[in-house]
């Protein structure tokens, strides 16, 4: 690692730093000299735009809890306040709640090009793992950051989510009450997930500390998937990928600007400008799009099995679809690491994607057919695509012929 | 790869460089600029920054305490006693030294209007008590006359007048 | 080729995206016809002689049952609103008393920093007052309705930025009114005609038809001012639907213009900042294949 860096302190202050806090060293080690494969693509641009992201949603949400008021008599009105009455409020407020859903554009993106790359394999399975628990961490985040407004589809959502611990056998119950601060969704709930809301951006952006330490230790993947084998495979992290990384933000930040400016209330729902109500349910409870496919997937359960009844069905199933994520480094045992050279596995994926798109657009349909039964062909490709087609394919299937090097394939695309 | 270092060299001074980075601090500046403006008071504390307030049902005599801005503003309605006390005081006699003109509207003199923490430590003097036939502040001893000006005590000013204007003869705008 | 998959699945995952909140399924109400609002689209601003009538609509006639209590007098006089002037203002929140427990007996006129008072002291009361309906307060009502848009049309949305479902279905509400049960009223499963309850309107596009709103409008019920060249807006219940519309519109995002402003600039920024970083980041890779 620390031979990556040519740092020599350039004077005496320097190297005065350097023997006791050598922080200049770790960035220009890190954030400057990294030896990054040269052949990346623009979807490995994405990290850069989540660090962005979480970046932008950690300052809008800073200046937004200074104007804003947990409570529920007061919080709808003081969302309300920051939009009428703050200075730029109306902005701050869109780039924040518009920031959730580019947040997650950008989040799984990034998750599927890792699918597509391999990117999960030996020896990256923790830095994989780690993505996964930030999606976990980002998601809950998101979830309870859609409750503060306090408008009907906060109050719904986060009962019909909080119904989940009751499934749990038992405890269920218990848990509940202690998660809600009392027997329904209420004040005590509503100052709880504040609390959390602002707390949990900073255990996000400590995980993703790790994330990239864990990227530094083999470095990056790439596009062929073969490893970096000297130099000639590699280029100076800054400027080449700071400024590549840069541009792909400020292109990323269009549609960003598009919503905020233009359409900032495209992504929510009408009925979240409707204060929480406990006596009326909107007549279509619709969670936020991004948590639509596992959305889909707990609904999709609505049968029982065996001594397990369909609520708790929906909920293993849930947490299933999460779990194999966890473990797909040790599903998919292929010794080749990019798509780009498995025939088969394309296939697959494609149709992976493509399914992923469909339990998203199922999870804003009414519980009715044709739906249900979608929904549940596509649950059923979600689980066998990770559990039967990825280890099934990492015995069957011949790799095309892979690059001895990453100079080797670049190279050949550019005389092709 | 040997003309790597060469490339970046020669390419900093470009214009397409410059142009990009002076492009890039202009929007950096674009957006740090609202997310500092938020802290300033927002529209709602700003339209309570200028209140008016009537002051008719006021009796001679008679003083009330109203809000501005967050702080107690002391409206006075002073007795034709008051009013010439306060003018009869040598300005030598001061220890700041400003005249009871000075601190009414011309033509209003009979309306004295401040702000109502001492110029000490910011307490709230209690009205026609102490030596002067003023305020007196509890906290610390400081005594005020009939305009309002400091005659003994630890504070070292007079109480403050804050910026006002009659809009009629009974309706004051104050801010 | 690298290039061509990048965008493929790019359209894609928008195209994922712009699924989501998917048609929902129609409601026992009519799809409202789209109105020329003149704050639609990206260069849309109010029309500030449609917000001060759509005002004195409001004023007359809504206001004696439904609040707006987010709504601040000083509001009207604001930039991109109705923009009456301060005396204007002042003169009309001196018409309303607030509630103070400063003041003598409780309650003082209204100055322009006061907030809209509600019509009724309470959820309850209000409900009392129509019948066991209660009038929703008006202040974000606009964006708390919307129309569900069929398939490809909510696609399209995302590209123009369409916000003005609110307004159309208000609009259409208002409009939408009809004496009796109308032959086009839906049919029970079992045949049976359609039965309006007791105390209820039928609407075409209100969900399930059954409205506790009697029809608050018709033509010539308010007297609009002559404009200042001599130029009369019709007194018709379609006017006066679209002022009031137009007017909850902007009580519901009184920055709308200011916000599409900002907004143009900022794209115009960054479409430019991206060519030169465009540019910049080619140069800087000239030297290196990849």
């Amino acid at each position: 690692m620390s031979e990556h860096s040519t740092y020599i302190p350039g004077n005496a202050v320097e190297k005065w730093l350097d023997d006791r806090l050598p922080v200049v060293r770790f960035a220009r080690e890190h954030l400057m000299d990294f030896p990054t494969p040269k052949n990346l693509n623009y979807w490995w641009t994405f990290g850069a735009i989540l660090v962005m992201c979480l970046g932008v949603q950690i300052v809008t949400g800073i200046i937004l809890a200074m104007h804003y008021t947990p409570n529920v008599a007061m919080a709808f009105d003081s969302v309300e306040h920051i939009r009428r009455d703050v200075n730029g409020g109306r902005i701050i407020q869109a780039t924040h709640a518009v920031g959730a859903s580019m947040f997650f554009v950008a989040l799984y993106i990034h998750m599927f090009r890792g699918l597509f790359y391999g990117s999960y394999k030996a020896p990256r399975e923790i830095l994989w793992i780690l993505g996964v628990l930030i999606f976990l961490l980002t998601t809950a985040t998101a979830f309870m950051g859609y409750i503060l407004p306090w408008g009907q589809m906060s109050f719904w959502g986060a009962t019909v989510i909080s119904n989940i611990f009751s499934a749990i056998p038992l405890v269920g119950e218990s848990i509940k009450q202690l998660v809600l601060g009392g027997f329904a969704v209420g004040n005590p709930t509503l100052n709880r997930f504040f609390s959390l809301h602002y707390l949990l951006p900073f255990i996000i952006a400590a995980v993703v500390a790790l994330h990239i330490w864990a990227l530094h230790v083999p470095g990056n993947n790439n596009p062929v998937g073969v490893e970096v084998k000297d130099t000639r495979d590699t280029v100076p992290f800054h400027p080449y990928y700071t400024m590549k990384d840069l541009f792909a933000m400020v292109v990323f930040m269009i549609p960003f600007a598009w919503f905020v400016f233009f359409a900032p209330d495209i992504l929510g729902h009408p009925d979240n400008y409707i204060m929480a109500n406990s006596q009326v349910t909107p007549a279509h409870i619709v969670p936020e799009w991004y948590l639509l496919p596992f959305y889909t997937i707990l609904r999709a359960i609505d049968f029982n099995v065996l001594f397990i009844d369909s609520k708790l069905g929906g909920v293993i199933a849930m947490g299933g679809a999460m779990l194999c994520l966890l473990i797909v480094p040790w599903l998919d045992t292929s010794k080749v690491r990019s798509g780009t050279f498995r025939p088969m596995f394309k296939w697959f994926y494609g149709l992976f994607v493509l399914n992923f798109l469909g339990l998203a657009y199922l999870g804003a349909q009414e519980a009715a057919e044709p739906y249900t039964t979608l929904a549940k062909v596509c649950t059923a490709y979600y689980f066998i695509y990770f559990l039967v087609i990825l280890p099934v394919l990492s015995r069957i299937e011949t790799p095309k012929p892979l690059p001895t090097s990453i100079s080797e394939s670049v190279l050949g695309k550019a005389h092709a | 790869m040997s003309t790597q270092a060469e490339h970046t060299t020669t390419n900093r001074r470009d214009f397409l460089f410059v142009a990009t980075g002076a492009v890039g601090a202009v929007g950096a500046a674009a957006v740090v600029w609202p997310l500092i403006n938020q802290l300033n008071p927002d529209a709602s504390t700003l339209a309570l920054a200028s209140i008016q307030y009537d002051v008719s049902p006021i009796a001679e005599g008679q003083s009330v305490t109203i809000m501005w801005r967050g702080l107690p503003v002391f409206v006075r309605h002073r007795t034709e006693r008051e009013i010439e006390e306060a003018r009869a005081v040598p300005l030598s006699d001061l220890k700041d030294p400003e005249t009871d003109e000075a601190r009414v509207k011309e033509g209003h003199a009979e309306w004295l209007i401040m702000i109502a923490n001492c110029t000490h430590l910011g307490c709230i003097p209690t009205g026609q008590s102490g030596d002067f036939d003023g305020w007196f502040c509890p906290c610390h001893g400081s005594h005020y006359d009939s305009s309002g000006r400091i005659r003994r005590g630890p504070a070292p000013a007079n109480l403050v007048v804050p910026p006002y204007e009659f809009v009629s003869d009974t309706l004051v705008q104050i801010g | 080729m690298k290039k061509h998959s990048f965008i493929l699945a790019a359209a894609a995952l928008v195209a994922g995206l712009a699924m989501a909140p998917a048609a929902q399924a129609a409601e026992a109400g009519m799809q409202p016809e789209r109105q020329a609002w003149s704050f639609g689209g990206i260069f849309g601003t109010y029309d500030t002689n449609q917000l001060q009538r759509g005002f004195q609509v409001f004023r007359e006639v809504c206001a004696s049952c439904h609040g707006a209590h987010l709504i601040a007098f000083r509001n009207l006089m604001e930039p991109g609103g109705p923009e009456f002037s301060e005396a204007q203002v002042r003169a009309l929140a001196a018409e309303y008393e607030v509630a103070d427990i400063t003041a003598d007996g409780g309650v003082r006129p209204a100055v322009p920093a006061d907030r809209w008072p509600s019509p009724f002291a309470n959820d309850q009361e209000a409900r009392d007052a129509n019948g066991g309906s209660m009038p929703p307060d008006f202040s974000v009502l606009a964006k708390a309705r919307g129309v569900k848009d069929p398939f490809p049309t909510w696609v399209f949305n995302y590209f123009t930025g369409y916000q003005e479902g609110g307004p159309d279905y208000i609009h259409a509400l208002l409009t939408g009114y009809h004496a009796e049960v109308p032959e086009t009223a839906p049919h029970g499963e079992d045949g049976t005609p359609f039965q309006l309850p007791e105390g209820k309107y039928y609407n075409d596009y209100f969900p399930g038809h059954a409205i506790g709103m009697a029809p608050p409008l018709a033509d010539g019920v308010i007297d609009y001012a002559d404009g200042e060249n001599g130029v009369s807006v019709p007194e018709t219940l379609d006017q006066y639907s679209t002022d009031v519309s137009a007017f909850m519109m902007w009580m519901a995002e009184p920055h709308l213009v200011s916000r599409k402003q900002t907004g143009f600039v900022v794209l115009i920024f960054l479409v430019v900042f991206a060519g030169l970083m465009w540019g910049t980041k080619r140069k800087l890779w000239a030297g290196i294949e990849h």
